[in-house]
């Protein structure tokens, strides 16, 4: 029986590339691309680390691009902010093609290209949501805060969108779930890591960090958006396929 | 501020304003100008959505409901006995300013009662869009009510600021118009669109020649109209709406089914039913054309001046048009792909990519998403199983309201979704 190679790369989208340039290089029969996140011991699987390159995953995005397409790179990169298990393998075969000529971002009816193309409509969805549901919160050192649960990693999409609406004002979009967020100081945006207590958004502590203002302003959001209801057009079911229960958390519009 | 004032305001003002369907916070390609605030050059976007499912875009809000005109289909007439309220202008300003930077709104949409004339009104409306542009160096999207009568001078220094403007037509006829708005000319509402056409076309050929000739409306006009309150057939309401389109180069235009507000014996009486089906109907007929190369005279003509109910509009040409199929899939033009019943413009498109690649069969069809039980007596492909019966449309309707479980549920019906994920009522 022959041996399964797991390249074991630290989840990251650079530490990807650098998997699929190692595949290129050692050519290996059978390979598994595998985040180090859900990488499981395994008998009959042989394991290598791969370290995360620069270099080579700058080539291999080069390559990408100039091969396949700007738009297939987009796709890719898309696609694996979705997070979803399958994803390496998708994107490893979706890469072979490309290289191969296959037009991956066209054929719809290959299961590979129609399973990408489902992954970006869904990151993209999401991506989309999270750009319309961030709700800023003004803190006493005037920076505007707001905290999102995204169901994929779409904060660095995001993070461009918000970067070219709100170029004078300060703000931190922090990602709950991933631990990490994206600052802007009116010149540049960065990634940082930090924890923001879960008690930020309690009554009693809010005050302590957010303006006198903030909470008014909540307040007449709030009041806009029942007063701008129409309800002899009451129809549940379409507002729940629009703004789905798991997004309320943080709708100032929807906090009681 | 005032907050509990404020408030109250916009409590009052929001309620108002809140008749105008339109939400749209797109078209603009105002991008962001010198780390200003704000930017709409892209789709614009729901920030949430009304618990009738409408689009929350804009704050959209009356400058004042107090109104010298009467018209009856209007909750602001002068004679209704509600509370009456007015913003400040700045009031506006700061509002709006502060929902932007929250992430809340995509820019405001802002219409007013007339008080005083229409010139009086319209100057301030214009002041608070200039102020956004030029103090708050704002780039949002801001979209005003264009006051019916209003100078062609402030029309013109209106479109300046604003990225659209409208003038709501509201009744699709003049008799209709003359019964319910009697104090109302239909030039009033046609002087301000033709205007603003001629504005826009004058400043695209200046700026052809001059760069810096600023934009004017960059997102276009739109209007509305009432659906139900004054008795047009469906032929009606869309041959008026195909000649906006045409005549005025309106984005859009907006059907709002009538919400009875009043116990005038003119109009339907308080605890009738918002007609929403057949609202949506007009919004599917209004696709077709702006989008599936349909013709008016095609969908609604003398024979058929209302649309059916129980089936979507697309579907009831197909049936009443059989001899066009079955159309084969691997060889239609785009035309006709668009024309079967369960296929949206998106599969379309997706479909002619594929087809370059293989001959589509059922599975490759159903893997790109069409609907198969609409679609499935409509078209060939390569396939050996096919639906080869000669059935008469009454036959296909049946089976097809049959199979796809959604008989006539009701007023409330779900329908939206039948052109894929934009419902009609979404920003566009
Ligand atoms: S002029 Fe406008 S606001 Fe006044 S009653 Fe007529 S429709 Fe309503």
């Amino acid at each position: 029986m022959g041996m399964i190679d797991q390249y074991i790369y630290d989840g990251t989208f650079e530490g990807f590339l650098s998997a699929v340039f190692e595949v290129y290089e050692r050519k290996p029969l059978v390979v598994k691309i595998v985040s180090e996140r859900i990488a499981t011991e395994n008998f009959f699987d042989e394991e290598h680390t791969i370290y995360t390159d620069q270099v080579k995953a700058d080539r291999v995005w080069k390559g990408i691009q100039t091969k396949i397409g700007k738009k297939a790179g987009d796709w890719i990169y898309r696609a694996f902010l979705s997070e979803k298990p399958d994803r390496e393998r998708v994107l490893l075969r979706i890469i072979k093609k490309g290289f191969l000529g296959h037009r991956v971002t066209e054929d719809y009816a290959d299961v590979d290209v129609l399973r990408l193309s489902n992954l970006v409509k869904m990151v993209g969805r999401e991506k989309h949501r999270m750009d319309a549901f961030v709700r800023f919160k003004l803190t006493k050192d005037n920076v505007y805060f707001a905290e999102i649960e995204p169901d994929f990693d779409t904060l660095p999409l995001n993070a461009i969108h918000f970067k070219n609406r709100y170029a004078d004002q300060k703000w931190l979009i922090y990602d709950r779930c991933r631990h990490y967020g994206v600052y802007y100081d009116l010149h540049k945006i960065s990634y940082v890591k930090l924890e923001v207590s879960k008690d930020i958004n309690t009554s009693e502590a809010a005050p302590f960090y957010f303006t006198h203002d903030e909470m008014h302003y909540q307040d007449l959001w709030k009041n806009y958006f029942k007063s701008t209801n129409i309800p002899s057009r009451k129809n549940m079911r379409l507002h729940l396929q629009h703004v789905p229960r798991r997004y309320w958390k943080y709708l100032s519009e929807k906090q009681p | 501020m005032n907050f509990e004032r404020i408030k109250e305001k916009l409590n009052i003002l929001a309620d108002a304003a809140k008749y105008d369907v339109s939400c749209s916070s797109s078209g603009s390609k105002r991008a962001n100008k010198n780390k200003g605030l704000g930017d709409s050059s892209g789709m614009g976007i729901c920030h949430t959505y009304t618990e009738d499912g409408r689009c929350v875009s804009l704050l959209k809000i009356l400058l004042t409901n107090h109104c010298i005109f009467d018209c009856a289909y209007c909750v602001t007439r002068k004679s209704n006995d509600i509370k009456r309220a007015a913003f400040k202008v700045q009031e506006v300003v700061d509002l709006t300013i502060n929902f932007y930077r929250r992430n809340y709104i995509e820019g405001l949409f802002l219409s007013s009662g007339i008080f005083k004339n229409a010139d009086y009104t319209m100057e301030r409306l214009v002041a608070v869009a200039k102020k956004l542009r030029e103090e708050e160096n704002f780039n949002g999207y801001i979209h005003l009510k264009s006051i019916p009568g209003a100078s062609d001078e402030l029309m013109r220094e209106a479109g300046l600021y604003a990225d659209r403007l409208s003038v709501n037509i509201e009744i699709p006829s003049e008799k209709g118009l003359k019964l319910l708005a009697p104090d109302k000319k239909r030039e009033d509402f046609i002087k301000p669109m033709q205007k603003v056409k001629n504005e826009i076309i004058q400043y695209k050929s200046e700026k052809k020649l001059i760069k810096s000739t600023p934009v004017y409306a960059p997102a276009g006009q739109s209007t509305q109209m009432i659906i139900g309150a004054s008795g047009e057939t469906d032929a009606e309401i869309m041959y008026t709406s195909a000649y906006f389109y045409k005549q005025f180069k309106m984005k859009r235009v907006y059907y709002s089914g009538y919400i009875p507000i009043s116990y005038d014996e003119r109009l339907p009486s308080i605890g009738t039913e918002v007609p929403m089906m057949r609202e949506n109907r007009l919004y599917q007929t209004d696709w077709l054309l702006r989008f599936y190369g349909f013709d008016i005279r095609e969908l609604l003509n003398k024979e058929h001046p209302n649309l059916e109910t129980d089936i979507d509009p697309k579907l009831s040409w197909a049936l009443r048009n059989l001899e066009h199929f079955p159309v084969d899939i691997n060889k239609a033009d785009r035309r006709m792909l668009a024309r079967i019943p369960g296929i949206g413009m998106r599969s379309v498109h997706k479909i002619i990519q594929a087809r370059r690649y293989r001959k589509l069969n059922w599975e490759h069809l159903k893997a790109i998403g069409i609907s198969i039980n609409r679609a499935q007596y409509f078209l060939i492909c390569d396939s050996a199983t096919f639906e080869t019966k000669d059935r008469t449309a009454a036959q296909l309707k049946s089976l097809i309201i049959g199979t796809s479980g959604s008989k006539w549920r009701g007023a409330y019906s779900n329908q939206l979704n039948l052109f894929g994920s934009n419902a009609p009522l979404t920003t566009s």
